[in-house]
């Protein structure tokens, strides 16, 4: 299966309803607002961050060249340097051409997409499974309590890309090779998403026991409201400051996550490189002196982890003034 | 303190065994031992008698204390790839992974001490800001490139240090190493910085935040309001008692260095266990696998248990109150 | 008459916020003369531990002294260098912590702390400030200090640990000493004991004590005179015994009157109604005027400051006003 027929979507942020001017109103009243304002480097890695989603989200309708197509493609372009034109075709390249003759920037637009979809989909997985596990860790406390959190422990004191890595080998083991390119990038999510549960879990846990203990809570029980509804309707919202920090830097580490383990040559198929993938071919022209193949896919990278990482330190800070 | 060592030494054999499990149901259960040996042309029959052989067929429970008995040994079974015992190919593999994990480790303890000491002493400083800043930019760099950029300005631009391998190395008989030599020397520099970074970084925030905590304490004050020196507050009592927290931490760390090492040793072509790993998850080698597990594990429990006994050493509160109520 | 150990004179300690500058104490002066006990009593946030941190110089940035001067013996020690105050600290001026179990090192062994002290202000060596170190521990009631000296502060209970605290506050043989709450976190069973230890210490050793607490009772028993703080400022100061039985600021008699004393009619026992403003919002005029039972237009607009009702007392109030002319 190829890119170009079924594009992988990154889901589209999640936005409040468009609801009466009061609800914009409040939001730009707000302490967070205010505190986002005030913070020109937050400013900046938000632009940052949107402009490198919007682009990678766009990626298909502009990019100048579609780097897979071999038909607009020609190997003699190879190797092009920056902002001049293929020696052997029509084709211009503002970022210079690869060894395969693909147009440097075209495959970052796209190499942004499989990184970003890869990313958010591992990064709202394990939200789904932590914030999952963890209220159920909280709200019930006593063994299933014990039996979660202990494996978390055990898995947050190992590196989240030892345990991908391990997850990514078990998974490979156990899917027919007919089938392990296609499936390949879910592989990835599902590993780097495994790899970092533990986290979402851990915050959800403590603030479910402390939430549990409240009497409006106890009031709910009381009057037989299910299990599952006071957990949705009562603790999960008390629980989303810290859910969207951990998001977001956790964002960012399966960016990088999945970055490292496609330099590793265990991620996305070459068929579907990220700027992982990109970089690691990059590195092999390090010596000979075509610095583009590498340098432009890694400022990308470093941008994109940058801002985010940016965007949820901030985030942290705002919600939790206390927090340093 | 027998108790509370022993205590700790049964929450290890019980860490230990949950990981033997998952070791063994990789083993066991991804791909078929048996077609990964002697391949798909045998003949069903002679796959069935060996399997019988292998004690494959027998209860599950069985194989998995078989499996923990032969770990016990050393044994881990021969890999798939390599035709060698994977213990073997560990142990081989075991010094330069161990060389570059603890030149690492070290770097980042000392510069992550001073540099945290440094910020929390002078936090209004622009000297605090420039470092505070340059370290959320280094906790955003994934590891492999911090390792690609060093090896262009210092091997390719400069030319000053080799880019990949462990340069000479001497055969100590029962270890390999490359301190020895002035190649080996030159070529553990960048990967051991690289591999340094990033817990530079965390060591340095934790040292600076314990720091920040320890000073606005009573008996800092107190301390102050006895005219002691500076100097005496600063680093007698203020870095002692930041110290304690600090040594759990980094010698956490230590484990996840040699975890880290993977990426470091990849990018460096580091004859190291974790390229050996990293081959074997592209090839789905899985005796290497579950016995890499194993051997990770084992190294993050032994330290725990090291780092746990320390902290009991440092601190005296533990000592006399028994491990009971510990922490 | 002899002259002040510590002069005081219009101190004001203020603290920039966000929201403008809070005025933590305002134009406090005040005497502490040789061996004396002056009380310092007052509701948390009146501004007793503040000026008692100025005084030492320790006051916790953005904080700072605004206005006023402070002098030990004469000398100003309020705009010292600080290696200069910190050879004061300790030395000349010694301070007790509110709290024992957290004012002592955890790691260092008692024996460490009181050594390391000892020898950062006398030039004496590591045997004689030990010896001298097990002295005192042995003044301040530690039984067998020769033994328990290189114990660590967790080994020891409150009690004990205060009365180290009142050693290493001591060794280095001050002339003042800065008493912060000193019985406030400790069991009521051993308040008086160690109030006992520190007066006797100090009497012993011709030190004066500025006893900061919200406990007009220790005030009561320990102190010559006392001096009484509403939000940041004096309002009234004078021996003990006038203080307690003629109460001239209408606040320090609502305070007396809340005092429960044997003998007296339960009637007379109240309450002041109200709490103090916060620094925030300190109203205009006299900062007791919203509570006060004798309030008169003059409190609303004009603050008045502390001045002379009679020898030896001074009060901050209106209706005292002119009183020493007439």
């Amino acid at each position: 299966m190829s890119m170009t027929e079924t594009p992988p979507r990154p889901p589209a942020t999640p936005q409040a309803p468009p609801r009466p001017e009061s609800r914009l109103r409040r939001f730009l009243d707000s302490d967070i607002f205010y505190s986002w304002k005030r913070s020109p480097v937050t400013i900046l890695a938000t632009v940052t961050a949107l402009t490198l989603i919007l682009i990678a989200i766009l990626a298909p309708w502009i990019a100048p060249y579609d780097p897979f197509n071999p038909a607009s493609l020609n190997l003699m372009d190879g190797f092009t340097p920056p902002v001049s034109q293929g020696p052997f075709s029509e084709n211009w390249f503002l970022m210079g051409a690869d060894n395969q003759g693909r147009d440097v920037l075209s495959t970052i637009m796209y190499g942004s997409r499989v990184s970003l979809f890869v990313g958010f989909m591992a990064t709202m997985f394990a939200m789904v499974l932590g914030v999952g596990l963890g209220l159920t860790a909280g709200y019930n406390g006593g063994m299933i309590d014990a039996v979660i959190m202990r494996i978390a422990d055990i898995q947050l004191s190992f590196p989240a890309i030892l345990i991908a890595l391990l997850i990514f080998g078990v998974a490979r083991g156990m899917i027919p090779a007919s089938h392990q390119e296609s499936m390949a990038i879910w592989v990835l999510i599902l590993a780097i998403g495994l790899s970092n549960w533990a986290q979402f879990a851990r915050t959800v846990r403590g603030a479910t026991m402390v939430e549990r203990e409240k009497d409006y809570v106890s009031a709910a029980r009381i009057m037989g409201v299910h299990p599952i509804l006071i957990l949705l309707r009562h603790i999960l919202p008390n629980v989303l400051g810290p859910v969207l920090v951990i998001g977001t830097i956790g964002l960012a580490l399966a960016i990088i996550e999945e970055a490292t383990l496609s330099f590793l040559g265990v991620g996305v198929p070459p068929t579907q490189p990220s700027l992982g993938t990109l970089i690691r071919i990059g590195q092999q022209y390090l010596f000979s002196g075509e610095w583009w193949i590498l340098f432009f896919p890694a400022v990308t990278l470093i941008l994109l982890a940058l801002s985010v990482n940016l965007l949820g330190d901030w985030l942290r800070d705002a919600l939790n003034p206390k927090l340093r | 303190m027998l108790a509370f060592i022993i205590r700790r030494l049964a929450q290890s054999v019980l860490v230990m065994l949950f990981v033997a499990l998952i070791a063994f149901v990789i083993f066991r259960y991804v791909g078929d031992p048996i077609t990964s040996m002697v391949g798909v042309e045998t003949r069903l029959e002679d796959q069935e008698i060996m399997r019988d052989r292998l004690g494959l067929n027998d209860p599950v429970v069985i194989q998995f204390a078989r499996f923990i008995g032969n770990a016990l040994q050393g044994e881990f079974g021969i890999s798939y790839r390599l035709q060698q015992p994977v213990t073997e190919l560990i142990l081989s593999r075991l010094p330069a992974t161990l060389e570059l994990a603890v030149a690492s480790a070290l770097i980042a303890l000392v510069f992550g001490v001073v540099l945290g000491v440094f910020t929390a002493l002078r936090p209004k400083s622009f000297v605090t800001a420039g470092i505070m800043a340059a370290s959320l930019v280094g906790v955003s760099l994934p590891t492999f490139l911090i390792g690609i950029g060093l090896i262009y300005v210092f091997s390719v631009e400069l030319g000053w240090l080799p880019s990949f391998g462990r340069g000479e190395v001497v055969d100590l008989g029962w270890w390999r190493t490359g301190l020895l030599t002035e190649s080996g020397l030159k070529s553990i520099i960048l990967p051991a910085i690289t591999l340094s970074l990033f817990q530079l970084t965390l060591i340095m925030r934790l040292v600076r935040a314990e720091m920040l905590e320890v000073l606005r304490t009573e008996y800092i004050r107190f301390a102050r309001a006895r005219g002691l020196t500076q100097r005496a507050i600063n680093f007698g009592h203020a870095l002692k008692n930041t110290m304690v927290p600090v040594i759990t931490i980094t010698g956490l760390q230590l484990g996840s260095v040699i975890a880290f090492a993977i990426v470091t040793e990849t990018v460096f072509q580091w004859p190291g266990v974790g390229s050996l790993f990293i081959t074997s998850v592209q090839v789905v080698d899985v005796p290497v696998m579950a016995a890499y597990l194993m051997f990770i594990a084992l190294v993050f429990v032994l330290i725990n248990l090291i780092v746990d006994i320390l902290y009991y050493v440092v601190d005296p509160r533990l000592r006399v109150d028994g491990g009971a109520s510990g922490n | 008459m002899t002259e002040p150990l510590l002069s005081v004179r219009g101190l004001t300690v203020e603290f920039p916020t966000r929201h403008g500058i809070l005025t933590a104490v305002e134009d406090i002066t005040l005497d502490i003369m040789p061996g004396e006990v002056l009380g310092m009593v007052g509701e948390s946030g009146a501004g007793k531990s503040m000026t008692g941190n100025a005084i030492i110089g320790l006051i916790e940035p953005p904080g700072r002294i605004a206005r006023g001067e402070i002098l030990l013996k004469g000398q100003r020690i309020d705009n010292l260098p600080p290696d200069e105050m910190r050879a004061i600290r300790g030395r000349r001026i010694g301070m007790i912590f509110q709290d024992p179990l957290t004012s002592l090192n955890p790691l260092y062994r008692i024996s460490d702390q009181l050594v390391e002290t000892i020898r950062t202000h006398l030039p004496m060596s590591q045997e004689a400030a030990r010896k001298r170190a097990i002295q005192l521990l042995d003044d301040v009631g530690i039984p067998d200090a020769a033994r328990r000296i290189d114990d660590y502060p967790h080994q020891f209970s409150g009690g004990m640990r205060q009365r180290v605290v009142i050693a290493l506050a001591l060794c280095a043989e001050p002339d003042l000493v800065i008493a912060d709450e000193p019985t406030t976190a400790l069991d009521v069973s051993v308040q008086a004991q160690i109030i006992d230890v520190m007066k006797q210490l100090c009497a012993d050793r011709g030190a004066a004590i500025l006893l900061v607490t919200h406990d007009m009772g220790v005030i009561a028993e320990t102190a010559n005179r006392v001096a009484v703080m509403y939000a940041g400022r004096i309002a009234e100061i004078g021996p003990v015994r006038e203080v307690i039985k003629d109460a001239r600021h209408p606040y320090t008699a609502g305070l007396m009157g809340a005092i429960p004393r044997l003998g007296e009619n339960l009637d007379r026992l109240q309450q002041i109604p109200g709490a103090m403003p916060r620094l925030s919002s300190i109203p205009q005029g006299c900062a007791f005027n919203p509570r006060c039972p004798k309030v008169f237009d003059r409190c609303r607009s004009h603050r008045p400051s502390l001045s002379q009702a009679e020898v030896g007392r001074q009060v901050a109030c209106w209706l005292y006003d002119g009183v020493t002319e007439a």
